[in-house]
């Protein structure tokens, strides 16, 4: 029993043993540097990484509360590798910081709740799970102390995610009365179709939608991600955007799939949304962060018409995506990360000529947002051009059509950034930035990974065997 | 012969440039990885030619088939027939030509080099795919590079113009992706789908989804080759561009939708092709005539080619459009003399601009003196472009006239005698800027000082001259080249006409 339980909680346990090592040292009167004590914890990190490749097994605990399979294991180890990849980048943004382990632990814990999320098998565990990967984010949104916009997008998040999660238990307890049960493997025998089911998973999607920032909850996403420090926002942008979709899947096909009809319907609307919202807005956005936030927006529409496929090659699309999505979308947020840590500049105009004096970073931002973008040879494309095959599948080719329309109007604006940096020119253009070791690695991991995922099939096959 | 060795020469060259440093060093890097490709094309062509004078009749030659995303039976398919051939050495043409003219580049020169490179790469690997999916990656490859090529090098209002290409060639994309993705969907091998071209071209969709899907793929490969009305990305873009980049653009990457609409578009959908054939010619004669008109109007030599491509590029449409064996072959042929040719014309615009800083008619005037050699191949790409007899483009255009004279109805001949006309109109804007820019009086005095062309310009002119007058005085050898390619296809449409 209670090998079982260290072997199948083995990813939880080793961040609650990280957040326990981190709290002991900060309780410690002892004064560690910052340079050393974030090295330290990005070693952590990569054991933790590492050690959730080891003795992978099935099973249930708790009563079938939490249950863990491969497929789910790996989406964890993805979630790990995401963490990893952000800790590196924010180096130079941390170490001049007061409050590093706080970090940590704050960051941490979201991450294990995240980890719980994934993992659970029924709606209480699930409620329980995000709240705790939650409320943390809402503190991290604020962890420039000093900066009054930072407060204020933590305030925006916590508000926002106070109403999503009240939408989200109101329609938990609807299920609840109309098939009495919380049960994940329970509940599909249950669905009928009546109309307050429907109802209830409307408010369901709602809540999911507002974590994801799908159309029309996206609205408090823009503000949240300007104002929070760029670590923040790039972890929640990735991470936490992540590990909800992974839950959506799973919610949608395992457990909804009785009312399949329906949902695609309602996926099919919001994804058109989504994309189409984002994608305007995105257009005229001025300062990176923002901007990166509205192509996220765009971003979650193409995922959602993946999951519209209702097939095992959909939700391979998916996970498959969110890896590709990690790596772009970090190797974007760690140059606007150490720029922004560097110089403090953060809006478009000012990376006008960036490529006379950042040459590298210049390529590593292009080759980020070309793949963002879906252009070969990059990881990106091979992801969306799964995606949209995906919801192929069912002959639904007018979404298609949007879709691939789409992905030319998120060309333009990806490609005015490009403009900025290789074209324009500027007076006083950004200095050159030295990178540390550390956002060095991550930005090689990044770009490995983006230009291997796509040419190489082994990940997408690698899925795929999980999903089956 | 594996056929990977033609994407891996421009990748290991491209990946050389990355540590080069300085001009001399990338060039010679280039040139080198160029002349390699060139070479290795020679030899595929010989190799082909073996295999083909051995008795080999199989459609497509050195195929190799490697899954790459098993569980969707997406395969790295590849394999060469005629037409292929002879698209894959008009690539080797003009990048070795284009790698030339710009050995003075001074401008981020490791970049320029690289993209140009990464560029012929795109192409190599489109025009050997088998496979859909390989074929619309290698499609999309090819239009990043372009954009920062004119946007960075450019000339003009630069940025407008890369942007408008890129975003009209991405949406040529994704149109065809919709119909790539239709044609998949309806495809059944053992209760699998497929993107195999070979496959596809073997089952018998049915007409109602060849319908559906035909216009996507069609109209989304015709943007690349200024199908009309889709045709407003080409003169900005080709003007814009640097002149190695114009000669890529115009001499290889609206082939690239001519290809496709006949590989992807009639080769797999035979029954819509017939369906749409009407369309598919009103719109070339459109473009034929609109292009030859609008050239008339132009006074910048660059833009006066760029026009002129739409209308010769609508050659290559009304030839695919008309469905007979001898107006496909036509086309084919004039996408080969139509690449060489155009980049030959940008090539020796660019030289000139080089000199005299001015691509307006009114301000040049009797080069031919100051230097004769640049104006002697003006002249000679000018006349191939008239289509004069002895020069490649009087072969492509007299096939396609003589294939689309085939079908006796007379709405088929009042297009060829449309297309037929344009050729006056191109005569005349030609021969007026033959006249002014080169002959008669100098205008400018500053212009009696200037050398004429380097070795590198006269090799690079050369070679394109040699292609055009190999293929103008023993077009045999081209046709007989691309003959079974097109026998294949043809094939395929008559088949779904006596349906």
């Amino acid at each position: 029993m209670l090998n079982d339980f260290l072997i199948l909680m083995k990813q939880e346990l080793m961040i609650t043993i990280i957040i326990f090592i981190l709290l002991f040292l900060k309780l410690g009167n002892k004064e560690i540097k910052n340079e050393t004590m974030i090295n330290f914890v990005n070693v952590l990190l990569f054991i933790n990484l590492a050690s959730g490749f080891l003795m992978q097994q099935e099973g249930d605990l708790f009563g079938d509360m939490f249950r863990t399979n491969e497929l789910l294991t790996f989406e964890k180890n993805l979630l790990n590798l995401g963490t990893l990849i952000i800790s590196l980048q924010s180096y130079n943004w941390l170490k001049e910081h007061k409050h590093v382990p706080e970090f940590y632990i704050l960051l941490l814990s979201t991450l294990l709740g995240m980890f719980f999320m994934i993992s659970s098998n029924n709606l209480l565990m699930f409620y329980l799970a995000l709240e705790l990967s939650t409320i943390p984010l809402a503190a991290l949104a604020n962890f420039d102390l000093e900066k009054r916009r930072s407060s204020e997008a933590a305030f925006k998040m916590i508000i926002s995610s106070a109403f999503s999660s009240g939408l989200l238990l109101f329609g938990i307890s609807m299920l609840y009365g109309t098939t009495g049960t919380l049960s994940f493997a329970e509940i599909p025998a249950q669905l009928n179709g009546s109309p307050l089911q429907v109802f209830s998973f409307i408010l369901l999607i709602a809540g999911f939608g507002f974590k994801i920032s799908a159309v029309p909850f996206h609205l408090w996403t823009a503000d949240v991600y300007e104002g929070s420090p760029v670590a923040v926002t790039s972890y929640l942008s990735v991470i936490s955007k992540g590990a909800i979709l992974f839950v959506l899947v799973s919610v949608l096909y395992k457990v909804f799939s009785p009312m399949n009809e329906s949902w695609y319907n309602m996926l099919f609307l919001i994804s058109v949304l989504t994309m189409i919202i984002g994608n305007l807005f995105a257009l005229r956005q001025q300062n990176m962060k923002r901007f990166l936030a509205f192509s996220s927006i765009a971003q979650v529409g193409f995922i959602l018409i993946g999951i519209t496929g209702q097939s095992n090659e959909g939700s391979t699309s998916v996970i498959y995506f969110v890896l590709i999505y990690i790596f772009s979308n970090l190797a974007a947020f760690g140059v606007i990360n150490l720029v922004s840590a560097v110089t403090g500049k953060e809006t478009m105009d000012e990376y006008k000529g960036f490529y006379k004096t950042n040459p590298v970073l210049s390529w590593v931002l292009a080759i980020a947002l070309f793949s963002l973008a879906g252009i070969p040879p990059t990881a990106g494309f091979f992801g969306k051009f799964f995606l949209l095959l995906a919801g192929a599948g069912k002959g639904n080719y007018l979404l298609i059509g949007i879709a691939a329309l789409n992905m030319v109007v998120s060309l333009y604006y990806y490609l005015r950034v490009i403009k900025a940096m290789f074209m324009d020119t500027n007076e006083n253009p950004i200095e050159k930035v030295r990178a540390g070791l550390s956002p060095r690695i991550a930005m090689v991991i990044c770009v490995a990974g983006i230009i291997v995922t796509g040419l190489m099939s082994g990940a997408y096959q690698y899925i795929f065997s999980l999903v089956k | 012969m594996n056929l990977s060795i033609l994407i891996l020469v421009p990748l290991l060259t491209a990946l050389a440039l990355l540590p080069a440093k300085g001009l001399k060093q990338v060039r010679a890097i280039a040139l080198l990885g160029s002349a390699a490709q060139l070479a290795l094309c020679f030899l595929l062509f010989y190799f082909f030619q073996q295999e083909r004078a051995g008795g080999n009749t199989e459609a497509f030659l050195f195929q190799n088939n490697y899954t790459w995303f098993e569980p969707l039976k997406i395969n790295f398919h590849t394999g060469v027939d005629g037409i292929s051939i002879a698209m894959i050495l008009l690539t080797a043409f003009v990048v070795i030509a284009g790698v030339l003219v710009s050995w003075k580049m001074e401008k981020m020169n490791k970049e320029f080099f690289f993209l140009l490179i990464f560029l012929s790469l795109g192409a190599y690997g489109y025009f050997i795919a088998l496979d859909l999916f390989t074929l619309f990656f290698f499609l999309e490859v090819a239009v990043i590079p372009k954009f920062l090529l004119i946007g960075i090098w450019g000339s003009g209002k630069k940025e407008y113009s890369a942007m408008k290409l890129a975003l009209m060639l991405m949406g040529g994309s994704a149109l065809v992706f919709v119909g790539l993705a239709g044609l998949y969907f309806n495809t059944d091998i053992n209760g699998a789908h497929s993107f195999d071209i070979l496959q596809i071209a073997r089952m018998n969709i049915s007409t109602d989804v060849q319908k559906l899907f035909f216009p996507f793929v069609f109209i989304g490969f015709g943007i690349f080759t200024a199908l009309f009305p889709f045709h407003t990305w080409v003169p900005d873009g080709h003007s814009s561009a640097p002149t190695a980049a114009s000669m890529f653009l115009a001499g290889i990457s609206m082939k690239l939708g001519g290809y496709g609409c006949l590989r992807a578009a009639t080769y797999l959908m035979p029954d819509a092709a017939h369906e749409y054939s009407t369309i598919i010619i009103v719109l070339a004669s459109i473009a034929i005539l609109y292009g030859a008109f609008a050239t008339m109007m132009q006074t910048d030599l660059k833009y006066i080619n760029a026009y002129s491509s739409i209308s010769h590029c609508g050659f290559v449409l009304l030839g695919i459009g008309m469905l007979t064996k001898t107006a496909i072959n036509g086309a084919v042929m004039q996408m080969v003399s139509h690449g060489l040719m155009t980049a030959l014309f940008f090539a020796v615009i660019g030289m000139i601009y080089d000199r005299t800083h001015t691509r307006q008619v009114a301000q040049l005037g009797g080069l031919m003196k100051v230097m004769p050699f640049i104006s002697t191949v003006f002249v000679i790409a000018g006349l191939c472009s008239l289509g004069l007899p002895g020069f490649s483009g009087f072969v492509a255009e007299m096939t396609v006239f003589m294939g689309s004279w085939e079908k006796a109805d007379s709405f088929y001949r009042i297009a060829t005698i449309i297309a037929c006309a344009s050729i006056v109109v191109t005569a005349v804007y030609i021969l007026r800027a033959t006249g002014k820019a080169i002959m008669g009086p100098i205008v400018n005095k500053e212009h009696l000082s200037l050398g004429d062309a380097g070795w590198n310009e006269r090799l690079a002119a050369g070679l394109l001259i040699l292609g055009i007058v190999v293929i103008g005085i023993l077009p045999f050898l081209l046709k007989d080249l691309i003959n079974p390619g097109t026998e294949v296809i043809i094939q395929k449409v008559t088949a779904a006409a006596g349906k």
